[in-house]
């Protein structure tokens, strides 16, 4: 029988792969991206398996607000990318220090 | 082992396999479609939780228009990737260790009976002509209505601010900007040249 551990310990491997991709990957703004992606589909299956376990949908409205965010999210992201790459010529996080912070 | 247990370690083994592979593959277009492999599969593990509305809006949303928007900037962008690897071998230690250490706490918390089959036990499948997709209707729409809006205003913003950051305007006819033409003087016209007479023939 499958218990919510399952779904959660499932939750938790998602999220400390996007954590260990971020560290691993942070020269590359596109696979970073992909790794809050990730993240935010880790969280949405915890929202979801505690949504079935207590018979109550409220959670899976909240996973529907994320969806929403997360899709609003990634098309700026990726349009200041475009914007970034077309003035710079390059998306390395390490050549994007104008800032001097 | 039953059915439905397959059914969820299937689809974990391979969500886990294709986000390792997202985090750890060379090539960005590569990442990209092993995310679609990632999101697939745990709308897979969704329908076992009996959220079917959101599993077919995962890969609706998801797999059908954002990330084929990544594959699409990823492939547009003449990226060099060389530059974007180095540091990967000398941050793998942290990375890993970050990770499996955040793994280690969640995974004790969660194995712990807290969240067993005795406090949370698996309440079964809905009957035959339950719709999940009018319960989350009926409750969004009555609950959650401000919630809504706002999730359409966002939406809305958010394809303002795309279009807005990366629309160059084109200049579809040849005009003089008025504002040049003002402070035109007669040394900006105006150049008198002298002409050199060739007077040895002449």
């Amino acid at each position: 029988m499958l218990t919510l551990s399952h779904f959660l310990i499932l939750g938790a491997i998602l999220f400390c792969i996007s954590i260990a991709g971020i560290f691993l990957n942070r020269k590359n703004i596109i696979i970073l991206l992909m790794a809050i992606e990730l993240m935010l589909l880790a969280v949405n299956m915890n929202f979801i398996a505690f949504s079935h376990f207590l018979g109550d949908v409220q959670g899976q409205i909240f996973v529907f607000f994320i969806l929403t965010v997360a899709a609003a999210e990634a098309s700026i992201g990726l349009a200041i990318l475009v914007v970034l790459f077309r003035n710079k010529r390059t998306i390395n996080v390490a050549d994007i220090d104008s800032l001097k912070g | 082992m039953t059915f439905e247990e397959l059914v969820f370690y299937f689809f974990s083994a391979i969500l886990v396999f294709a986000a390792t592979m997202v985090v750890f593959i060379k090539k960005p277009v590569h990442a990209a479609l092993y995310l679609v492999l990632a999101f697939f599969s745990s709308a897979g593990v969704w329908l076992l939780l009996d959220a079917e509305f959101l599993a077919i809006t995962l890969v609706l949303v998801y797999v059908g228009a954002v990330m084929v928007l990544f594959l699409f900037v990823v492939m547009m962008l003449d990226i060099n990737l060389s530059p974007l690897r180095e540091g990967f071998a000398r941050y793998l230690p942290a990375g890993l260790l970050i990770g499996l250490v955040v793994l280690a706490e969640l995974a004790y918390v969660y194995t712990r009976d807290y969240f067993g089959p005795e406090r949370f036990p698996n309440p079964g499948h809905h009957p035959e002509d339950y719709s999940n997709t009018a319960e989350l209707g009926s409750r969004l729409y009555t609950e959650h209505f401000l919630g809504f809006e706002l999730a359409a205003v966002i939406l809305l913003v958010a394809i303002i601010a795309a279009i807005a950051l990366t629309l160059r305007p084109k200049r579809m006819s040849k005009y003089v900007r008025p504002e040049d033409q003002v402070v035109i003087t007669r040394k900006g016209r105006v150049k008198l040249v002298d002409p050199k007479t060739d007077k040895t023939e002449g």
